[in-house]
């Protein structure tokens, strides 16, 4: 005990000497959600519209109104000729034009079809394709709405409406893509930072040999590792605290479930996480290459096989079984659980037991090969 | 445990070790008595840390046995820890910690605390010439004082041997005779110890010296008689003559 406790201060006063390494494990994550969250949302909200009614009836401007009253699509200009409408779309003033043709609200009232043009800027692909999407989905509004209206008119009540899919969105009911994003971001980024930071403390200690002026003492392998570890426990916590502030504070992600539970699957996350630094940190001898090396094993299989952005269902089974041994995966189910549907421990407990294996299992070989004869 | 000052405290017995298809240290042999400076003598890669580091249980070995203080270095490492003070090769104190905190943190992992640890904190900054600059920051202290510092933080637990691993180099003359002053006044008390180094004039305060070239221990005996013994005037005339 008196010797773990000397290595926990050391630790502590190492740190509070170097605020620069201190900063980095904290403000670094922040930053990358900031920037991720961003660059990263799927959204695609306030698309830039010009309009050219030619039609300026009661009708035409429903429409409008109706196209306008959601935050998808921004009004930008109101034209009068296709031309004008063209050199908005090249100079990238507007992502799309919609032209009401004259003649629009007659062709209606007498049940004729009619065209609606859409010119839309496809450069980013992603914003156009849901661009049309929007108004596909206008399009089938206004039919139903003309179609009912013919029917009552016509003195038949419609008792069948046909399929009506009305899809409800539950857990993120805005289908905001950062709220999905967020958690998930949050997991990966405390990875890194746990496993680099964690191998990094160890390897630099080999790298100015004062690990051997350690090892010739009596202390145990897990005195010394406890010892390490937990100040990197209580970093990675503030780190955590921050990333969640930040993403209340620019996405609007709010935290459903129990504090409690968040904090329990985050210490969980952080034994496994801290297990493969230090297990990294044996395979190691310099602070470059165990930066480069928890780099890679802690974001590589994070982003591909942690469920981040591919679905594991989606994988070949083989690869299925390979995410069974990634961290981020159980943790980033986890606390997109409590975060998003407030999961409770029922809902979430094969996720904790994932990390428990995981931690005990890296944990047992970081201290194994702890070793003090080489 | 043994009290009988005729008996050896470090013994090795054709001790080697193998890296690789290189033999760093080849089945050498030698015997240390409680009291004695012993001076490990030989060129860059001769194979003295190496030797070294298998005593202090840093390293194995491939084969041969050792003893420390009466326990084999194989089977009971963890006997030899508590009873051994080790300076090793490179500076290798927290130069980001200050002289107070790092004579805290080697006096916590040899389990020191409370009363003891003061006392032996302040006899430790005595003896390193240390007073006054408890809160100065390692890194920024002189050459000479770190290696006092070192130096003391090796002894805290008070181990009745020492493995001192080129502890002069790259210190002045003066301060390298000072510091010889210091290991005589703790091989006085009563501490075994192991030194190595490359330089001839320091063997001569030696009990005892090993010449070692090549992983092989060349000779083993007092400076004085291997002078007499290969006609030489100098300690370095003898090694010439020895090592070819
Ligand atoms: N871990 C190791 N792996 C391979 N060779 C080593 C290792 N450690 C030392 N050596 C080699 O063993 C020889 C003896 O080294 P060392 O004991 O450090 O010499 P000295 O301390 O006498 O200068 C050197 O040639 C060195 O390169
Ligand atoms: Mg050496």
């Amino acid at each position: 005990m008196k010797r773990f406790f000397a290595i926990l201060k050391k630790e502590f006063r190492q740190i509070r000497r170097d605020p620069l390494s201190l900063g980095l494990l904290v403000f670094v994550p922040a930053m990358l959600l900031s920037l991720y969250g961003y660059a990263l949302s799927f959204d695609v909200k306030h698309i830039r519209i010009a309009v050219l009614d030619d039609d300026q009836t009661p009708e035409s401007r429903s429409l409008q109104d109706s196209l306008f009253q959601n935050p998808y699509f921004d009004r930008i200009a109101t034209i009068t000729s296709p031309r004008e409408g063209a050199g908005l779309l090249d100079h990238g003033r507007v992502r799309a034009v919609l032209a009401i043709p004259r003649g629009y609200a007659r062709s209606l009232a007498r049940g004729e079809a009619v065209n609606l043009q859409v010119l839309v800027d496809a450069s980013d692909a992603n914003t156009a394709t849901t661009t049309i999407g929007y108004f596909d989905a206008l399009s089938d509004r206004i039919n139903r709405r003309v179609r009912f209206a013919a029917l009552t008119h016509a003195g038949v009540t419609p008792a069948l409406q046909g399929v009506v899919l009305e899809p409800r969105i539950w857990f993120n009911p805005e289908l905001s893509s950062a709220k999905f994003l967020v958690p998930g971001l949050i997991g990966l980024l405390l990875m890194l930072s746990a496993v680099v930071a964690t191998s990094l403390s160890i390897v630099r200690e080999k790298e100015r040999e004062t690990m051997e002026q350690i090892m010739v003492s009596p202390i145990r392998p897990r005195e010394l590792i406890l010892g390490k570890l937990l100040p990197y426990v209580l970093i990675c916590l503030v780190t955590m605290s921050m990333v969640l502030l930040l993403g209340y504070f620019l996405f609007g992600v709010t935290i459903r479930g129990s504090f409690l539970l968040l904090g329990l699957t985050t210490l969980l996350f952080l034994f496994a996480a801290l297990g493969m630094g230090v297990l990294i940190s044996t395979v190691t001898r310099t602070q470059q290459m165990a930066f480069q090396v928890a780099v890679l094993a802690s974001m590589l299989p994070a982003i591909i096989l942690s469920g981040f952005i591919f679905p594991i269902q989606n994988m070949p089974v083989a690869i299925q079984g390979i995410t069974y041994l990634i961290i981020p995966r159980y943790f980033v189910e986890a606390i997109r659980g409590i975060i998003l549907k407030n999961a409770s421990f029922i809902d979430i407990w094969p996720q904790l037991l994932g990390l428990l294996i995981l931690g005990l299992l890296f944990n047992l070989l970081a201290t194994g090969r702890t070793r003090k004869t080489a | 445990m043994s009290r009988d000052p005729s008996e050896p405290v470090i013994e090795t017995r054709d001790l080697s070790k193998v890296f690789g298809r290189f033999t760093a240290v080849d089945r050498v042999s030698f015997s240390i008595r409680r009291g004695e400076i012993f001076g490990f003598l030989g060129p860059n890669g001769a194979g003295k840390s190496t030797t070294i580091r298998m005593l202090c249980g840093l390293l194995s070995s491939s084969s041969g046995t050792a003893q420390v203080n009466g326990h084999d270095i194989n089977r009971e490492p963890e006997l030899i820890r508590e009873a051994i003070g080790y300076m090793s090769q490179k500076f290798s104190l927290y130069r980001d910690l200050t002289v107070a905190e790092n004579i805290a943190f080697f006096g916590g992992i040899y389990g020191l605390q409370g009363a003891r640890l003061r006392d032996r904190t302040a006899t430790v900054m005595t003896l390193a010439g240390l007073t006054g600059q408890e809160n100065h920051l390692t890194g920024t202290l002189s050459g000479a004082l770190q290696q006092r510092l070192a130096l003391g933080c090796a002894i805290l637990h008070e181990p009745p041997i020492l493995f001192l691993d080129e502890p002069t180099s790259g210190v002045d003359p003066v301060s390298r005779r000072e510091f010889w002053d210091l290991i005589r006044g703790l091989s006085a008390r009563g501490i075994t110890i192991l030194v190595t180094t490359h330089f001839m004039d320091e063997a001569e305060f030696c009990d005892r010296l090993g010449f070692i070239n090549a992983g092989r221990l060349i000779a083993l005996d007092t400076p004085a008689r291997i002078k007499t013994t290969t006609g030489s005037a100098t300690l370095e005339a003898a090694f010439i003559k020895l090592a070819t």
